[in-house]
């Protein structure tokens, strides 16, 4: 008998600058990470407001992490260092309404460090596989 | 009780009436029941010598009123502002929201304005609600009357004042207060230090109580958008559905982002919300927050400040580690 092992659903945001890249360099040396992490590639990690964070959630996401430049090599100069507060304040909202503070994570992927992509990709699918699926951010009416 | 009487408002919006420095007035008249006090626009002397209403229910931050009113005409309006409003006229201001030259401001010192949820959960056929200074005698149809310790009354805003100062005013009724050192965070801190899922267990029970009438967005004086993302009736959440745990946490969570930074703590979304929902512990935790990483900040404590929402340093804090320090706090 087969027992399907449980595999989390990921969305993770990619700076087109930077982690986007990332991904495409760790796909060229062949390095493994999950395939369930759906990339979204945005403008700036900056682009991402704290709506497309919880909509992925609502949509059924168990996780959601946000990848943009180091700071202090944003594409456009300061991009990241808002995105750096915006996702303080919302990730510590979320642990205060009791939400699972291992479900979001925020990482510094340049284009160059296609190993460090798939290595954050690696352990963040294996945090949020032992949480098991999200279950207090999911929202039914948003679900297709 | 509030200090200031009636007639000095109302002589004071009579004589600028009458000498054309303003044509309107803000003010409140009197509603269904004597805790029911409604916002209203006065043309006329005469009536605000009958209609006009200050006590301890004119609650109303006539701030987002500016907004609108200041759009309708050349001349200038009166507003009274109690200190907490002054807050969110000078925010306003900072956003550029409406045209100081076309608003005549007058600060009055407030003793707190009574919470009519409180009032109402604490008797039956209520008719009649008289304040002595300390205590409140509540008449009722079939119960005889009640009296209440007037702290008893108020509402958490109140209780937790952070200041009595006015930040923005052309003229002053009675003297300044100062600003306070409240204790508005205790409650938040109380929240920090439950498990994770307590804190789910205590939104869940709140929130799930929520029914998306919308008064905590419609009133408050930070949510100003033309457009607002609520109304959007392509987002699947722009009603009430009782679905699952996530409920209306989305809503609460954006609404609360929204305002970061620019929310002064002024209380009007908890004082409107008919289910009793704790908002301003959501609020204040975004204030508590933007304090403790970026340093302390009030919203509108001066016209023209960058909120730190809007501002970084190189130097600023990773979000998890953010999280992190809430844990070892
Ligand atoms: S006022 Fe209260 S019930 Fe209405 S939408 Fe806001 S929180 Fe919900
Ligand atoms: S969120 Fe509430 S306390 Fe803050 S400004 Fe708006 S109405 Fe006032
Ligand atoms: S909830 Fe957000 S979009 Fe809606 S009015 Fe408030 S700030 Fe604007």
């Amino acid at each position: 008998m087969q027992v399907n092992e449980y595999k989390p659903l990921i969305v993770a945001f990619c700076c087109n600058w930077c982690s986007y890249a990332g991904a495409d360099l760790a796909g060229n040396n062949r390095l493994n990470y999950p395939a369930d992490v759906k990339i979204i590639r945005v403008p700036c990690s900056c682009r991402v407001n704290p709506m497309f964070i919880l909509r992925a959630f609502q949509r059924g996401a168990d996780g959601v992490i946000l990848c943009g430049c180091h700071p202090g090599d944003c594409h456009y100069t300061s991009g990241n260092y808002y995105t750096r507060r915006r996702m303080a304040l919302l990730f510590s909202m979320l642990d205060y309404l009791g939400i699972e503070k291992e479900r979001t994570r925020v990482e510094w992927v340049s284009a160059a460090e296609g190993a460090k992509f798939a290595e954050t990709m690696n352990d963040f699918a294996k945090t949020v596989a032992a949480l098991g699926e999200n279950k207090r951010l999911e929202d039914l009416r948003c679900k297709k | 009780m509030q200090e200031i009487k009636r007639e000095v408002l109302v002589n004071k919006a009579s004589e600028l009436l009458k000498n054309g420095t303003v044509d309107r007035v803000f003010g409140w008249k009197k509603g269904e029941f004597d805790y029911d006090i409604t916002p209203a626009l006065f043309t006329t002397a005469e009536d605000i010598e009958n209609e006009f209403v200050w006590g301890d229910f004119c609650g109303a931050n006539f701030s987002k009123y500016l907004i609108k009113e200041t759009g309708k005409s050349e001349n200038k309006v009166l507003v009274f502002l109690k200190p907490c409003d002054t807050y969110s006229f000078n925010q306003l201001l900072t956003e550029h929201r409406f045209d100081r030259e076309k608003v005549y401001a007058v600060g009055v010192p407030c003793n707190g304005m009574l919470d009519t949820g409180k009032i109402k959960s604490s008797a039956e056929g209520i008719s009649k609600v008289t304040d002595n200074g300390d205590k409140v005698v509540i008449e009722t149809l079939f119960d005889g009357e009640i009296t209440l310790d007037r702290n008893e009354l108020l509402p958490d805003r109140c209780l937790n004042c952070k200041s009595k100062k006015h930040v923005a005013y052309d003229e002053l009724l009675g003297e300044d207060g100062a600003v306070l050192d409240s204790n508005r965070f205790d409650e938040v801190e109380k929240l920090e230090k439950m498990t994770p899922d307590e804190r789910f267990a205590f939104w869940q029970n709140e929130l799930s109580r929520c029914i998306r009438c919308n008064a905590c967005r419609d009133v408050c004086p930070a949510c100003t958008c033309e457009k607002c993302v609520f109304d959007n009736p392509n987002s699947g959440v722009e009603n009430k559905a009782a679905t699952n745990e996530f409920e209306e946490k989305m809503f609460h969570i954006i609404r609360a982002f929204h305002v970061a930074g620019r929310c002064t703590d002024c209380g009007e979304c908890s004082r409107v919300c008919p289910q009793h929902i704790p908002l301003h512990l959501l609020n204040r935790k975004f204030i508590k927050d933007i304090d403790s990483f970026y340093g302390e900040y009030q919203a509108g404590a001066e016209v023209g400040s960058r909120a730190p929402i809007v501002n970084y340093t190189t130097e600023d804090i990773e979000p998890g580690d953010a999280v992190r320090r809430n844990e070892n706090a």
